[in-house]
């Protein structure tokens, strides 16, 4: 895979891309999972296929559009669900989760409208359902590049006021901190995030991302910032193991990648198991 | 004359269908130990809500340090002991240490980071609140009143001058409460922190506060303890609408039912 690495473009863009989603998916993960905002992933990874297949329905339709990237749609669509989530939640009010099924068949219902317009489904719409390494253009990596930069910078800013808001939303409120818009730019990181990690994962998969990490490194970290540190730790060993099994045995990639992530978490299981059954026996 | 921190001035309230508030008048002299008790339903968590400016009040007006609520800036004079069940997860993978200096964030301001004196500050509300040696455990691990104390630290890490207290000691053990309300004494007489406490369980004000006010809809009665004893059985009956004994630890059987 080295030689193959420093040899093809589409190898690098995938490696690259890969390493920067194994950082930044489970980052921001680590927030969406104490919060329990776990299935706005999903409900927003499906919008974002929506606007996928609107934009490849465009270019299908009008060669004006031929030539736009389908994340640009994409990352517009999610950031538009992601503000109808804050609407709904703030609508029902009791029923907060609902918000989630709503956007989510939303989501699938405007992709599948969009997906028959251009005639159904197509090699291209394939890739960004399941991940496609080597679909992974320059330009794409350039744009993950951009918000990967953009949401670590971010977070780092604004660390304090969102460990307040994940770990006590009421009190952060009570505090006087601008709750309300550090919550927006929070979503608003989801959703780019959600739309940058699925050209390698796939739409259906990129939440595993953002979740998978954080649920095997709770169960061993000792506070917030080492949480942070094992998610990002095993994200990588995710993504890069994955994206490396996957060129060797020429599996799926995005499938290959969740797998890994599932087995670190039912060894950090084990771990845990094992650590309580030694203590007890000593 | 004491400089008054809280002044609650003629506030009514009410949610759709219910009046939950009426024309409450209070005023809180700086160091006093206010407790504020009444039945579950009694606006109670709605006063507390107005006063952390949660809700706007619809009727009257409420300054805070002599300022109007809604221009008030300095929150960090004002620290919030919430009831623990209310508002946070318990698995949250946080050190009391990380807990702790999130009492700052308010503090600090946007786009600041934690400075060497601010952890001093931090050890120092830990210390205040003897769980120094938990420093490093995740805030799951402890137990309902040492999570307690825990926020009653990241409360005191900004220096505030009114500690509010929404019924801290839900959740805690009988056995710990005492403890708790000794530790709040000691803010109280010793840093001269205002405290208000909101409470349903009466048996918990003891001889250690220093003004009394009982709430059900309306404000009943507000004023120094002393005076209060005269008043209690009278008061209380009012406000519970059945007699006070019950409540007591020498009641009386005849009457049957209690309160909680």
């Amino acid at each position: 895979m080295i030689a193959g690495l420093l040899e093809y473009e589409f190898l690098q863009n995938a490696f690259l891309t890969g390493l920067l989603i194994g950082l930044v998916a489970p980052l921001i993960g680590v927030f969406i999972v104490v919060r329990r905002l776990s299935l706005i992933a999903d409900a927003l990874s499906h919008v974002t296929l929506a606007g996928i297949a609107a934009s490849l329905f465009l270019a299908k339709k009008w060669s004006l559009f031929a030539g736009l990237n389908p994340l640009y749609l994409g990352m517009a669509f999610s950031v538009m669900g992601s503000l109808f989530i804050e609407k709904l939640r703030s609508v029902y009010k009791h029923y907060q989760e609902l918000a989630i099924p709503i956007i989510l068949s939303g989501g699938i219902g405007l992709g599948v409208i969009f997906i028959s317009l251009a005639d159904g489904f197509n090699t291209d719409l394939f890739s960004y359902l399941f991940g496609s390494v080597s679909a992974v253009s320059r330009i794409d990596l350039i744009i993950i590049f951009i918000i990967s930069f953009l949401v670590i910078l971010l977070i780092f800013l604004l660390y304090k006021e969102l460990f307040l808001l994940s770990f006590d939303e009421e009190h952060a409120k009570a505090s006087g901190i601008a709750a309300k818009s550090v919550h927006f730019i929070f979503i608003l990181m989801v959703a780019l995030v959600i739309a940058a990690s699925m050209r390698i994962v796939g739409i259906l998969l990129v939440s595993s991302l953002m979740t998978l990490p954080v649920a095997a490194s709770i169960r061993i970290a000792k506070g917030f910032k080492q949480t942070i540190f094992y998610s990002i730790l095993f994200g990588e060993l995710s993504v890069l193991g994955g994206l490396m099994i996957s060129y060797y045995l020429d599996l799926a990639p995005g499938g290959t990648i969740v797998m890994i992530a599932v087995a670190i978490l039912i060894v950090t299981i084990m771990f845990k198991k094992w650590n309580i059954v030694r203590a007890k026996s000593n | 004359m004491k400089e008054t921190i809280v002044e609650i001035d003629h506030i009514s309230y009410r949610y759709e269908r219910e009046q939950v508030l009426e024309d409450i008048h209070l005023s809180i002299p700086k160091g006093a130990y206010l407790a504020i008790v009444g039945p579950n339903g009694s606006g109670k968590s709605t006063l507390i809500k107005l006063l952390l400016s949660l809700l706007k009040p619809q009727q009257g007006r409420i300054l805070l340090f002599g300022e109007e609520i809604e221009k008030f800036k300095d929150w960090q004079k004002v620290g919030y002991v919430s009831q623990k069940a209310n508002s946070f997860n318990s698995g949250f993978p946080a050190t009391v240490y990380e807990v702790v200096a999130s009492g700052l964030t308010k503090k600090l301001g946007l786009f600041r980071f934690l400075k060497k004196e601010d952890k001093q500050k931090i050890m120092e509300a830990v210390a205040s609140v003897d769980m120094l040696p938990f420093l490093n455990r995740n805030i799951g691990e402890l137990s309902g009143g040492q999570q307690q104390r825990i926020f009653i630290a990241r409360a005191l890490v900004s220096n505030p001058e009114l500690l509010i207290l929404d019924e801290p000691t839900v959740g805690v053990d009988a056995k710990n409460v005492k403890n708790f309300y000794d530790m709040l004494e000691n803010l109280n007489k010793k840093w001269g922190i205002t405290l208000l406490l909101v409470t349903h369980d009466i048996s918990a004000i003891s001889d250690k506060v220093t003004h009394v006010a009982c709430l059900n809809k309306h404000l009943h009665f507000h004023g120094e303890s002393k005076e209060y004893e005269l008043f209690k059985n009278d008061e209380m009956s009012f406000v519970y609408g059945h007699d006070i004994h019950l409540l007591t630890h020498d009641h009386d059987h005849h009457h049957g039912g209690t309160n909680q």
